[in-house]
């Protein structure tokens, strides 16, 4: 049963003999290939309402002691059950592809539930840690040690080791972003090349410089999360390409068109100024109320987020400033316990000075507190809106694409009647053959669209469920941690004020 | 905006607060006086600053005297007094060799209000960029730090005159008679002038005498360990001041930045049409009370610490003052003494030299004694202020951080109990 699962290349064997010699976009020819794949997904996808879910439940309760905003194996229970019933049926499949198109939404929930109550969920919980610095000089470059823990059968094992380094993770998640978000799915942001973040490492002597460290421990944290959201989302865990990087143990090579000047590096500028070209161009007539809305949502959203990014991360320079301040005024109260010379005074004083220092300590872990909880938290959703966005353009994009092969079956057809009208019958034949082939991608241009649509309306239900539920629980977090400094602060103001009571 | 600023402050300074409002109260330092000078029967004569009234670059304050003593010619009167007037009052104190002996109090420090108009002003250029909430929010700060700014330099000015009216040499002199009776503005702009060219001179001839000084070893092992200290704590205590003083800045800076996370907190809940915008609305709140609560711990902070430091480095640069006018004293007398000398080998002007070396003795010995005693009350004013403001201190931050702890608690437990 295990061999069996390895979803994506048995659709793309299939696929690739649909592919027809009238593909002209180079970018769109790969999810081309998935398409049948995605429609029948669609019978077993993920209901929305999650909460009503029994088998939803457990990952969630698992997942919040996790550090990483977890509760996205929510998503997990259904999406391994679509990876299972896909294997089983592939008879099936063609039939559910026709049932699909009719039927009502509610005829599928109730398929799916079935389908959740039957099966299991699945956990990956991957870690990445012990970042280290190879080589020397401008030529050096990060590695991490990649561990995922999974009870998914559909893994090499249960628990797998690798190293990785940066760009590999560059790599992958541009291969994730070019095979899914062309299908609407909203693929987790990854970290940023940073040319000054990387030259303090690469130059640094060793990993003794806060600044660097600080950078590194940044980076460590956002690529864990990128992978464990990758993970939680059903249909990225059953990517190949995310497999292998979780499994394979080689080195993978290297990812060298994640490189800013390279050649690929130019096609990805080059395409996303023709988008944009095209946004411009061909703005969609949106005749679905849901997708208006929830465009002008997430805009919205985005502002706001980088707003209140901004903000958080002016407290967390302003904490830090005060941490710095605090352990200067501790060490010159302790010179001037010092230099004091009344007995209990300057004991008292000392005293103060140690106070002071222990403060220092709490705000330093404060400001971090701040930032690794709440500010990436933000900075993270803003990746993802980006994400979203994108899949929304992938949208457009189809609807472009149905309305150019619309458009072109017209001019053909238009042909096709000055031909026989003017009774030049060589020219009917082959003219004949490009309708019918333009007729078939109108309906495949149509399917597209549709099944895209679906499926970012499931995707984006999905964001905002995890969404909710990862800033209530980091949020609480949060405060739990202020409040613990609060606590903190309690005990040694207390433990000086018996102190200051003794001064003479 | 600005002009709004000026009007405000009409102060009624009603010293008898009592209540930690966190404000450097009259009431706090004339007990930290009162611990180490007897006054508690001595109402004969009791200052104190009625009212202060900011003008565009002058505040005026009321001088408001109640008087038992017969020197003045009514019982209970008010005069307006500048900062300027208070500086004269201090030269006058300062240059007169009567009170050679005596600490003399530190002279208030000049109101500042720059910062304050600074930040105000910047803030008003960054309207655009908030909302009209956050906006009204770091003004009323603002306006309440300009407040507070203005309350110290009032009580700062009242302190000092208040120490004078307490000291029993110091109270009787007559430019202090005069400067909280004559009615019409004391001339002091000429003065000053005068002054500050001299004091520059004085302070230049001074730090080279105070290398000299420091270089000779007293006689008297009182004095000598005196020296050694003041000059090692006034160094320490002014490095303290400062510190001090950039910690509470930043403590505040924080308490201010909530306001945009708050504010940023709300926005999100309007957009949310899930359920997370009960929980953003709760949050934010949240942030509002503890900002307020923040930022009296920074207030609080800086009164009982930032303030005391500061307080004590002037106190102690005064007591740095006394000793160094007494190694003066003494230079002069032992001066007189080879004078004498030398008179008496060439048998010329002994008398006059015998009268001179006799006065300068006397000068010197007196000074002594009064300097010990002046020492003496200066340390016992010190611990005692230290130790009331330090009990204070942490006792206030004990109970911000309770109540910050409370806060925080019942939030989380609000927001626990939605989570389905």
């Amino acid at each position: 049963m295990a061999d069996e699962r390895e979803p994506p290349p048995l659709f793309e064997n299939e696929d690739s003999s649909e592919k027809s010699p009238l593909e002209e976009k180079t970018v769109e020819a790969d999810q081309e290939v998935n398409l049948n794949d995605d429609a029948n997904d669609d019978l077993f996808s993920d209901p929305p309402l999650l909460e009503t879910s029994p088998a939803e439940d457990k990952p969630e309760a698992e997942d919040e002691d996790e550090s990483s905003p977890a509760a996205e194996e929510s998503g997990g229970g259904g999406g391994i059950l679509d990876d299972v019933e896909v294997q089983e049926e592939p008879p099936k499949k063609e039939e559910k592809k026709e049932e699909k198109k009719e039927e009502e939404p509610e005829k599928m929930d109730e398929e799916e539930e079935e389908e959740m109550e039957s099966g299991d969920t699945f956990d990956v919980d991957i870690t990445v840690s012990d970042p280290q610095k190879v080589g020397d000089g401008m030529g050096a470059y990060m590695k991490y040690t990649v561990v995922s823990k999974t009870s998914d059968p559909s893994f090499k094992s249960s628990e797998m080791t690798v190293s990785r380094r940066f760009s590999d993770f560059l790599g992958l998640h541009q291969k994730l972003v070019a095979f899914h978000t062309t299908k609407g799915h909203i693929v987790p942001p990854v970290p940023e090349k940073s040319v000054v973040g990387m030259t303090k490492v690469k130059m640094g002597k060793g990993q003794e410089e806060n600044n660097s460290l600080e950078f590194v421990e940044k980076r460590r944290a956002s690529l864990e999360r990128f992978l464990n959201r990758s993970a939680a989302h059903p249909k990225i865990r059953a990517n190949t390409d995310f497999k292998e990087f979780l499994e394979k143990d080689e080195p993978l090579p290297k990812a060298s068109n994640t490189a800013a000047l390279s050649g690929a590096g130019m096609m990805r500028a080059f395409n996303k100024v023709m988008d944009s070209a095209s946004k411009v161009v061909s703005k969609m007539d949106e005749s679905d109320q849901w997708f208006e809305e929830k465009t002008q949502h997430i805009d919205n959203l985005d502002q706001q987020l980088k707003k209140l990014h901004t903000s958080v991360e002016n407290m967390v320079n302003h904490r830090r400033e005060l941490s710095n301040a605090t352990a200067v005024f501790a060490k010159s109260c302790a010179m001037l316990g010092n230099a004091e010379e009344h007995t209990a005074l300057s004991r008292a004083i000392s005293q103060l000075a140690e106070t002071e220092e222990n403060i220092e300590q709490l705000q330093s872990s404060q400001a971090a507190t701040d930032f690794y909880v709440l500010s990436e938290l933000l900075k993270d959703y803003i990746g993802l809106i980006a994400a979203v966005r994108e899949a929304f353009r992938e949208r457009e994009k189809t609807f472009h694409n149905w309305q150019t092969a619309q458009t072109n079956l017209a001019k053909k057809r238009e042909q096709e009647a000055k031909l026989k009208s003017t009774g030049k019958t060589e020219k009917l034949p082959q003219v004949e053959q490009e309708i019918k082939d333009w007729q078939e991608r109108v309906e495949k241009g149509q399917r597209e669209f549709e099944a895209i649509s679906k499926t970012i309306r499931r995707e984006v239900n999905r964001f905002e469920t995890n969404r909710v539920q990862d800033f209530r629980s980091v949020i609480i977090k949060y405060l739990e941690s202020l409040m613990e400094k609060q606590q903190k602060l309690i005990q040694y103001w207390e433990a000086f004020l018996p102190e200051a009571k003794a001064i003479a | 905006m600005l002009n709004e600023m000026d009007d405000s402050p009409e102060l009624q300074n009603d010293g008898k607060d009592g209540d930690d409002d966190g404000l450097f109260d009259v009431e706090d330092q004339q007990k930290a006086r009162t611990d180490s000078v007897d006054l508690s029967s001595d109402t004969s004569l009791v200052v104190d600053i009625s009212d202060a009234l900011s003008e565009r670059d002058k505040v005026k304050f009321t001088v408001h005297t109640k008087t038992t003593l017969p020197e003045f010619s009514e019982s209970d009167f008010s005069v307006t007094r500048d900062h300027d007037e208070f500086l004269w009052l201090h030269t006058m104190y300062d240059e007169n060799e009567d009170y050679a002996g005596v600490i003399i109090p530190p002279p208030p420090p000049k109101p500042d209000f720059d910062a304050s108009r600074e930040k105000l002003q910047k803030l008003g250029e960054g309207e655009g960029t908030m909302t009209k909430e956050e906006f009204q929010k770091m003004k009323a700060e603002l306006e309440a730090e300009y407040l507070a700014t203005f309350k110290k330099t009032v009580a700062m000015h009242e302190v000092f005159l208040q120490r004078l009216a307490a000291h029993p040499t110091l109270r009787t002199d007559h430019n202090f008679r005069v400067f909280l009776e004559y009615k019409q503005a004391l001339d002091v702009r000429g003065r000053n002038k005068k002054e500050k060219f001299g004091s520059l001179v004085k302070l230049v001839t001074k730090s080279v005498d105070e290398v000299l000084v420091t270089g000779q070893k007293d006689v008297d092992p009182f004095f000598e360990r005196e020296r050694t200290f003041v000059v090692e704590y006034h160094n320490k205590v002014k490095d303290s001041t400062a510190r001090s003083d950039r910690m509470t800045r930043s403590n505040k800076q924080i308490a201010d930045t909530y306001i945009r996370v708050s504010s940023g907190l709300n926005a999100l809940a309007t957009l949310e049409k899930s359920d997370l915008d009960k929980f953003f609305i709760k949050v934010s709140e949240m942030f509002e009370k503890l900002r307020k609560v923040e930022a009296r711990v920074a207030t609080d902070a800086d009164l009982k610490l930032s303030d005391l430091l500061r307080y004590y480095m002037r106190d102690t640069a005064a007591a740095k003052d006394l000793l160094y006018r007494r190694m003066r004293s003494l230079v002069n007398y032992q001066n007189a003494n080879k004078a004498l000398e030398k008179a008496r080998a060439k048998n010329k002007e002994v008398q006059q030299a015998e009268k001179n070396q006799e006065e300068a003795c006397n000068k010197f010995e007196k000074l002594s004694e009064v300097a010990k005693q002046e020492l003496t009350d200066y340390k016992t004013r010190r611990v005692a202020a230290f130790k009331k403001n330090l009990v204070e201190l942490a006792e206030l931050e004990v109970k911000h951080a309770k109540t910050q702890v409370q806060l925080l608690r019942n939030t989380i437990a609000t927001l626990k109990e939605e989570t389905p």
